[in-house]
């Protein structure tokens, strides 16, 4: 209590305590969208109130930051304000958190799903086209118009690498199945989500997946009567029946370990990519549409990638010119993997420039 | 023709928020009261109408909290606009801001909650009818609130004598002032009328469109409405029209993708608001379509002790 008044009165007084900051580790989380998306930022939020419980540490968080000039200004903000570590959790952050962490040597970045580093900057990202490869399976069996309609929000890599793992996986169980994909370019807005729901169910889809964040898709799924996969979380409660399965991300493990190391003085600017094996990408429980044989077949592919011996880009991949690309017995490397440009045979439509 | 039918039908979905939050705005800014807070009313009708509605099951409370809500919203503009003379502009922004943290908070308890959706009404022989029979006549009751809120709005302002004192507030206050209408109580009103307005579009998406709350879940609606204001050059039937034209856009270019059709999807994303400028550009090259159209008073704050 005595302790505590006291801070505030130096804080009254308007002293800089620069001798004990160092002792206090302050997180920084900058967030795409709001955290009540209950998708991909509330899943980053949910492991920063984890990294809170775990260590001890204080957070702050920013939300809703759009991609591009505003950003800068947020990540500034929170590196000029005492902040230790930041981590800025959406692909468009990039660019503004290396030329604000060139200005701030001595406070640690982590830009999710970028390739870019520096010194100060380490990149971290889950491979989520593990669990798409998973997706793909259930939605082989599971179609029976043989058309599974695929939501998008930005052709950018790391969209275009699920797009590609699900329809792989896909046509491995059922060759005749294709993948209609549609662009809402928002990673948020469950109205549009819900009209290209719609719209793809009405052109034959049976089964819906999305790489956009908000539950929409998945209301009209359940709607509609067709079935659906969540994203980013369980989204059970909002398609009880329609839902299949869902990538959960996993973010707990990751954010303590690095704030451990930055605590620790051990932290050093890597490339983190993760998957089900370390726990970063999850699946909900499978629903109860899932029947016993394509659980057990999901099951497989799931243990297969955890001990290595399926890979889902192993070769042979076609393209969309039919044209053979990764050759029987390959296996595309991560490299390629992070610039992954180009459609897969049995996607329909081309990727938009 | 087995694309048609759902097609259309989604377009009434899309359209049907535009419609609501964009009548409301352009009733208030004919009384020369422009309030650009629009999505931040939008979205406090979004969540009170889901809140009431979890808490409450009825709908009908739940479109009625929603219209509250965004009339209150409008109310608290209007005390900082009327009685206090801010400037409309940042007022409106503020009012923007502010919605949506006020409905964050409000929804804290509300994520990860899932509601059927209002039901649709089908009227009883109409609804037989062959293709319009489905379209129009077996609906949920929102959208026949906002089609039936046309013809009120077009009748009012043309035909009625409290339409044109309305219109004559928006074009010269001095002048109705001088003719002794109460400026400030006929402001009020309107600007009340599109707080509720703009609720109902907030209930339509978060009851109808897409019932669930994520915050932020207009998604910018509310700016697309005021772009259409000025897109419909402050006429109600274009308003319909417009957001007609808006929605079925939207909806036409994810059927355009799913078929393949190779056109660019950020182009069509951006197509709503290049119409909008297109149309400024128009109508502002014809002088005498802006004077009869646009409250020649609009924007600018009113103090009778001048």
């Amino acid at each position: 209590m005595f302790k505590k008044s006291l801070v505030s009165l130096m804080l009254a007084a308007g002293l800089a305590f620069a001798g004990n900051a160092a002792a206090e580790t302050k997180v920084g989380f900058v967030y795409v969208g709001p955290i009540g998306d209950h998708g991909w930022s509330y899943q980053h939020d949910q492991s920063r109130l984890a990294l809170e419980k775990e260590l001890g540490v204080k957070t702050s968080y920013v939300e809703s930051v759009p991609e591009g000039a505003d950003a800068e200004r947020v990540i500034r903000q929170l590196a000029s304000s005492g902040h230790n570590i930041i981590f800025t959790t959406s692909f468009g952050y990039m660019n503004p958190t290396l030329k604000v962490a060139s200005k701030f040597k001595d406070v640690k970045f982590e830009h999710a799903t970028g390739y870019k580093r520096a010194d100060n900057v380490s990149t971290y990202s889950a491979r989520f086209y593990e669990g798409r490869a998973i997706l793909g399976t259930i939605a082989g069996k599971m179609t029976k118009s043989n058309v599974v309609g695929y939501i998008g929000s930005f052709p950018i890599p790391e969209v275009i690498r699920g797009i590609d793992s699900f329809t792989l996986a896909l046509r491995k169980v059922n060759p005749e199945a294709v993948v209609k994909v549609v662009w809402v370019n928002s990673w948020f807005d469950p109205g549009k989500e819900s009209d290209a729901a719609k719209a793809l169910i009405d052109q034959g889809v049976d089964i819906i997946t999305q790489h956009t964040d908000s539950p929409a898709p998945l209301q009209v799924a359940e709607k509609r009567g067709v079935y659906a996969f969540g994203q980013a979380s369980d989204m059970k409660a909002f398609a009880p029946k329609a839902q299949l399965t869902s990538i959960i991300d996993n973010w707990d493990q990751y954010y303590i370990s690095r704030v451990k190391a930055v605590m620790d003085g051990t932290w050093k600017s890597e490339d983190t990519w993760a998957g089900i094996k370390d726990g970063m990408v999850e699946m909900a429980p499978y629903g109860d549409a899932v029947p016993a044989d394509v659980r057990k077949m999901a099951d497989d592919v799931k243990q297969s990638i955890v001990d290595g011996s399926f890979h889902p880009f192993q070769g042979p991949i076609k393209n969309q010119q039919g044209e053979l690309v990764v050759k029987e017995g390959e296996v595309l490397s991560d490299q390629d993997l992070a610039g992954l440009s180009w459609y897969v045979e049995g996607v329909e439509g081309s990727i938009p420039k | 023709m087995e694309l048609f039918i759902p097609a259309l039908l989604t377009i009434i979905t899309a359209a049907t928020p535009l419609l609501f939050a964009a009548l409301g705005e352009m009733v208030t800014e004919k009384s020369g009261i422009l309030n650009l807070g629009v999505e931040g009313m939008m979205v406090m009708g979004a969540i009170t109408g889901f809140v009431i509605v979890n808490y409450t099951g009825s709908v009908t409370l739940a479109i009625g909290a929603s219209i509250l809500a965004g009339v209150l919203m409008a109310a608290l503009f209007a005390l900082l606009v009327l009685t206090f003379h801010a400037s409309q502009v940042p007022t409106g922004l503020a009012l923007t801001i502010f919605g949506i943290g006020l409905s964050a908070l409000v929804g804290q308890n509300m994520i990860g909650i899932a509601y059927e959706g209002i039901p649709k009404i089908s009227i009883p022989y109409l609804s037989d009818i062959p293709v319009i029979g489905t379209l129009l006549f077996h609906q949920d009751i929102l959208v026949y609130i906002s089609l039936i809120m046309v013809a009120l709005i077009y009748l009012f302002l043309n035909k009625t004598r409290a339409g044109l004192i309305l219109r004559a507030v928006g074009d010269s206050h001095d002048a109705a002032h001088a003719m002794g209408y109460s400026v400030m109580r006929i402001r009020l009103m309107a600007t009340l009328f599109g707080g509720g307005m703009a609720g109902l579009g907030g209930a339509y998406l978060s009851l109808a469109y897409s019932p669930l709350w994520v915050e932020q879940m207009t998604a910018g609606r509310g700016w697309i409405a005021l772009a259409l204001v000025v897109f419909a050059s402050w006429r109600t039937g274009r308003i319909l029209f417009g957001a007609y034209l808006f929605g079925g856009i939207s909806i036409l270019q994810l059927h355009a993708q799913a078929l393949g059709i190779g056109v660019p999807s950020q182009v069509m994303s951006m197509l709503p608001y290049l119409a909008t400028i297109l149309v400024l550009v128009i109508t502002s090259s014809d002088q005498t379509q802006i004077r009869l159209n646009a409250p020649a008073s609009l924007g600018r704050t009113f103090q009778p002790s001048r």
